[in-house]
């Protein structure tokens, strides 16, 4: 069922970027891509459970901040070592200035 | 009936090896030979969490049963590789078994230096899951721990030793910790916050002998200690190669594609040197998970036919207390420092050659503060980029804006 949750404003996240939200108990990241789209995965590296808020994001990519393990966090999917488990995704929509994920 | 493609070495560079010849489409036999008794495992744990954690701790397996079963790849596991016959291509190993080999990786790596003053064996080491096992039970029944050398093992170490409640005397003989590629501003930061931790360091300091309860310094001042643990650098293993009759230059010679002078064997990690088209093609050996990764990846591909060099960015990382450390580039290459700060207790040195060229980032902070603008300075340095002083400084002017600039 759809759970949505308020995580940011629209303004909080830059271009090409990303930033953590917690809610329930789990961390959540949330990004603004180069084409001014939201997106929203956990926000633990599949590896070894890093804030990938600490990461870079370059075009659609987020590499984690401690061994580069990289995922497109649009679709969640790992792109080769050291992960190999992909990013669980979840849905994002902006309501006027808002970013709402459904974590249900 | 020839054993296809065969690596030597069981680290990371060797278990990367197996699973890269596999990505590219190879479809032939592969064949590890390692001397561990374990299958391969990551290495960075056995220094921090193989130490510290209070559950009992597993290898952080690279590869295991099942995975190798849907590689479809042989390891032999326990054996040492004895020699290289080149005109047959046959590896020869310790237990009689001979290996005929199309292409051969050798990844041997590197193993700890040993003290070698009076009672030098009576210091340990850390390089395997063994090394760490032991030294995860010593430290936990040791109330007080001597510590040779203050590079990254030793300094993990002496932070893991403080978690678990030990009394800890750090000993560098050099004026300071991290002398070798570390930059001053960065080395004092680690060193306050050692002694922040109640580590007594004790640098400048010379050793005259290891004794059964501790450590004598060079003044005659004894450290009494339940354990000491030396971590003073690593030698490349290159026995193997040397016996070939391959070259060996603070590692074995390869050419930038990772290959020797024998078109059938390379090298890949902390056993390999290699000449860096980044760095004025300046021949350089590194010890790092990263590097033995990268370098598995091109020296597979290469063994598959390709021709393609090694040109990754050096970068290594190293985690004491609640710091992290990174490290891009080479740093010993610039004329020229330029400090940026992140935040109160996060800051990056950028280090410039003569011709304004960013050759290196050293970044302490907290956590993974750092870890964004390392990897962004490391993008900058593989392009060769030369951005002014004064926006590297400004910690306003974002450095994906000087990449795309």
């Amino acid at each position: 069922m759809a759970q949505w949750i308020e995580a940011c404003g629209k303004d909080d996240i830059d271009e090409e970027d990303v930033m953590r939200f917690d809610h329930g108990g789990k961390t959540y990241a949330i990004y603004r891509s180069p084409d001014d789209k939201f997106y929203a995965t956990d926000g633990l590296c599949t590896h070894e459970k890093i804030h990938l808020a600490d990461g870079l994001v370059m075009d659609n990519i987020i590499e984690c901040p401690k061994h580069n393990g990289r995922f497109d966090y649009r679709t969640g999917e790992a792109k080769g070592a050291p992960v190999c488990i992909n990013l669980k995704t979840y849905p994002v929509k902006v309501d006027g200035g808002k970013v709402l994920i459904d974590v249900g | 009936m020839t054993n296809g493609m065969v690596i030597v070495g069981g680290g990371m560079a060797g278990a990367r090896a197996i699973v890269n010849l596999r990505a590219s489409g190879y479809e032939g036999a592969i064949t590890l030979v390692g001397e561990e008794t374990l299958l391969p495992y990551d290495r960075p744990p056995l220094s921090k969490a193989m130490i510290t954690d209070e559950q009992e701790p597993q290898p952080a397996w690279l590869l295991d049963e099942s995975m190798l079963v849907s590689l479809n790849a042989t390891v032999l596991r326990g054996v040492r590789a004895k020699s290289i016959d080149r005109a047959s291509k046959t590896l020869h190993l310790e237990d009689g078994v001979s290996l005929s080999y199309e292409k051969l990786l050798i990844a041997t790596g590197a193993k700890p230096r040993r003290l070698t003053l009076p009672g030098g064996e009576l210091g340990y080491t850390l390089r395997d899951y063994a090394d760490g096992d032991h030294l995860r039970n010593r430290i936990r029944n040791s109330a007080a721990v001597a510590i040779i050398g203050g590079g990254f093992i030793g300094l993990e170490v002496a932070a893991s030793a403080r978690k678990l409640g030990a009394a800890v005397t750090l000993i560098e003989a050099q004026p300071r910790i991290l002398m070798r590629g570390v930059p001053q501003d960065i080395a004092d930061v680690v060193h306050a916050r050692h002694e922040a931790a109640g580590v007594a360091m004790q640098v400048g300091t010379g050793l005259s002998a290891i004794e059964i309860d501790g450590v004598v310094l060079a003044d005659g001042r004894k450290i009494k200690a339940d354990i000491v643990i030396a971590g003073i650098g690593a030698t490349p293993q290159t026995a193997l190669a040397e016996q070939a009759g391959l070259a060996v230059d603070n590692g074995i010679t390869c050419d930038a594609t990772l290959r020797t002078a024998d078109a059938d064997i390379f090298a890949a990690g902390d056993c390999c040197s290699f000449p860096h088209q980044l760095f004025g093609h300046k021949r350089m050996r590194l010890e790092a998970w990263r590097n033995a990764t990268d370098q598995a990846n091109v020296a597979t591909e290469n063994m598959l036919g390709g021709s393609k060099s090694y040109i990754a960015v050096p970068w290594f990382w190293s985690d004491q207390h609640d710091l992290s450390l990174q490290i891009a580039g080479v740093p010993g290459d610039g004329v020229e420092t330029v400090r940026r700060q992140l935040s109160d207790q996060a800051f990056i040195i950028f280090h410039r050659d003569a011709s304004g060229r960013l050759v290196g980032a050293s970044g302490i902070g907290p956590g993974n503060s750092i870890a964004r603008d390392v990897k962004l300075a490391e993008m900058l340095i593989a392009k060769s980029a030369a951005p002014a002083s004064a926006a590297l400084a400004d910690a306003s002017v974002g450095l994906k804006s000087l990449l795309k600039g």
